[in-house]
């Protein structure tokens, strides 16, 4: 059986988990998008925790006899493994998106030039405001 | 018969040195050639010469990597609507001198992407040290049975292009060490592929990108790129339709 201790400090660091998770979407700082795991996260252990017979039921099934609240640790290894896998493709995705704008950066850069050298004094050389003026 | 336009792709970083002199001689290679060194966010005056020898220059904000610099340049001659595109190193350990005869296979439309390399039929004086010539003979080896066609040197940068092959970088080109992956891909993609014997000089000046400590990364990372890359599909692309 899981001991009655560990199921409640399970179910105060989930709770803590969510509070934290939401404080930082609701200021903003972290996006819904990358929230939606770690709530998921959060709730899967919390329910977990506090719902002790069903704890024990898939230690039963996943062979682990001697201390069901391994399981625990288990499921939130399984999803921090999930939320990092999340994040390298995240990253993968901002790497290409990063390199892609790079290069346009360049490209347009020297059309600029190229333009600017085309007909001096129209582009870059002379602020917007009297290129207004001119026209 | 029209004249093709042809750009010479010339990624540099650092490479104040002998930037100038490589653009010089390409220029003395075929006149008809517009160079384009693509300065990867060098800290040297690497792109302020190259422009005042005449090259077009692109000039990346920040360091992005050899196979993303490249690639700048392929996305380039597409937008300018290039017909070739040869490319060559900025540290000069490619001779400007051979690229007519690499130019040659794409301009009688007989291939779509010519690399230049050094161990064709073991013709060639390129000796390199053991290991890396065991490195770059199990790549070439790899690339040939996944590509399905043999190839000598799949590390060479040293590579000619038909509007198809500039089309198909310029879409997809791997970022870091490109060379081996991009040849996997233009082979999976069905372009023809030709391969003309060339001699490489030993570097001028700089060091080479691939230290020890990162040659191991290098052969991870691109053996990696391989195997995913074989399980890709690629559409097929009509080789020889310029």
């Amino acid at each position: 059986m899981t001991p009655l201790r560990a199921s409640l400090v399970g179910v105060v660091a989930s709770l803590l988990l969510l509070l934290i998770v939401l404080e930082l979407v609701r200021g903003r700082r972290l996006k819904e998008r990358y929230a939606l795991l770690w709530i998921a996260t959060g709730l899967v252990l919390l329910v977990l925790s506090a719902w002790r017979g069903g704890l024990n039921t898939i230690a039963g099934w996943a062979g682990v006899q001697t201390y069901p609240p391994a399981v625990l640790f288990a499921v939130a290894t399984l999803f921090i493994l999930l939320v990092l896998l999340h994040f390298s493709t995240v990253l993968s995705k901002l790497t290409d998106e990063n390199v892609e704008l790079a290069q346009r950066v360049a490209l347009l850069e020297e059309r600029v030039r190229w333009l600017s050298a085309e007909s001096p004094g129209s582009l870059l050389d002379s602020p917007p405001a009297e290129r207004v003026r001119q026209e | 018969m029209r004249r093709d336009r042809i750009v010479a792709i010339v990624p540099a970083l650092n490479e104040a040195g002998v930037i100038g002199r490589v653009v010089d001689e390409i220029r003395e290679a075929d006149a008809r050639i517009e160079v384009v060194v693509v300065d990867d966010a060098s800290t040297d005056d690497t792109a302020g010469i190259a422009r005042a020898r005449g090259a077009t220059v692109l000039q990346l904000p920040f360091n992005v990597g050899i196979g993303g610099a490249v690639q700048t340049g392929f996305k380039y001659a597409l937008e300018q609507g290039y017909d070739l595109a040869v490319r060559l190193d900025g540290d000069g350990q490619h001779d400007a001198r051979e690229i007519p005869r690499l130019l040659e296979p794409v301009e009688r439309g007989e291939a779509d992407l010519v690399i230049g390399s050094r161990f064709v039929e073991g013709k060639g004086s390129y000796r390199p040290p053991f290991a890396r010539r065991m490195g770059i003979r199990v790549f070439a080896r790899l690339v040939s049975v996944l590509g399905g066609q043999r190839v000598t040197d799949t590390t060479s940068g040293f590579v000619a292009l038909d509007r198809v092959g500039i089309e198909l970088f310029a879409r997809d080109y791997p970022h870091d060490y490109p060379e081996v992956e991009g040849t996997l891909v233009a082979l999976r993609s069905g372009l023809r592929l030709a391969q003309v014997q060339v001699e490489m000089r030993v570097r001028e000046s700089g060091a080479s990108s691939i230290t020890f400590v990162r040659s191991v990364y290098y052969i991870v990372k691109v053996l990696l790129a391989l195997l995913v890359s074989s399980l890709r599909r690629y559409p097929r692309l009509e080789g020889g339709s310029r």
